[in-house]
């Protein structure tokens, strides 16, 4: 499913489109900057509350296919400049991170 | 292709702008057809070096040294110095100030991550007088 198909299926606010053309492979959650440059996965929906302009390099440097911010968690301004120059889709949903996960799963197939 | 280098300079202090270097670089190796593995490893490890730098060391240098069997990172800082070594690449072991958690690092993997996805990592560092931090990625 593509990002944009994700949004539309969570009912996820579009805070920046980005391309939203891009493949979700899979799901990771995590607010720990370097925790997730170790280990997000290419292609993943990352599910945060962290909404400042080093999450946009994280997920760039590690080619996340977009930024999920969970339970309404804000973006700062620069961030979404650089989402827009750097083309990363960031979506918002209001629920948290584990009820997103949950439906993420669902949506993949990756369900227990 | 032969050597190509590139120079950065890391401002001190200004998270808006950690990350330029580290994403340059990943655009650079992208341009040169690069492997893809070793490009995400240089990301990973030069990202954490240049955020580093401006946590710790109020900014620095960055030289990358590209040729077809790997790539050289020189990250030179003129900062504080890391008193304990042993103690900052045990993942967990952070001296991050309390503002810079908040916005997500201080995990302490920061050292532990630039050791893990370079193939060599050399430590060169004295109190009070900076760091330079050597790290070698094979293509």
């Amino acid at each position: 499913m593509t990002v944009k198909e994700l949004a539309a299926a969570l009912g996820a606010q579009v805070l920046v489109e980005g391309d939203s053309s891009r493949r979700v492979e899979t799901g990771y959650a995590g607010d720990l900057l370097s925790w997730v440059m170790a280990r997000l996965p290419e292609g993943a929906a990352w599910l945060t509350v962290m909404g400042n302009l080093n999450a946009v390099a994280v997920c760039s440097l590690k080619d996340g296919a977009c930024i999920l911010l969970t339970e309404n968690a804000p973006l700062d301004e620069n961030a979404r400049n650089r989402a827009e120059l750097e083309e990363i889709p960031v979506l918002r949903t209001e629920a948290g991170a584990y009820q997103t996960a949950l439906r993420l799963a669902a949506l993949l197939g990756e369900g227990p | 292709m032969s050597t190509l280098t590139l120079r950065y300079q890391v401002p001190g202090d200004d998270f808006t702008r950690a990350g330029e270097a580290s994403s340059d670089v990943k655009r650079k190796l992208k341009q040169l057809g690069y492997n893809p593995d070793a490009i995400r490893k240089v990301a990973i490890a030069m990202y954490e070096g240049e955020i580093n730098m401006v946590i710790h060391a109020g900014g620095g240098e960055a030289v990358v040294d590209i040729d077809p069997k790997q790539v050289r990172i020189a990250l030179i800082d003129q900062g504080p110095g890391i008193p304990d070594v042993e103690k900052a690449m045990q993942e967990g072991w952070s001296t991050a100030p309390d503002n810079v958690r908040n916005l997500g690092f201080g995990a302490g993997m920061g050292l532990p991550n630039m050791k893990k996805y370079t193939d060599e990592l050399r430590i060169e560092t004295k109190v009070g007088e900076g760091t330079s931090l050597y790290m070698t990625v094979n293509a």
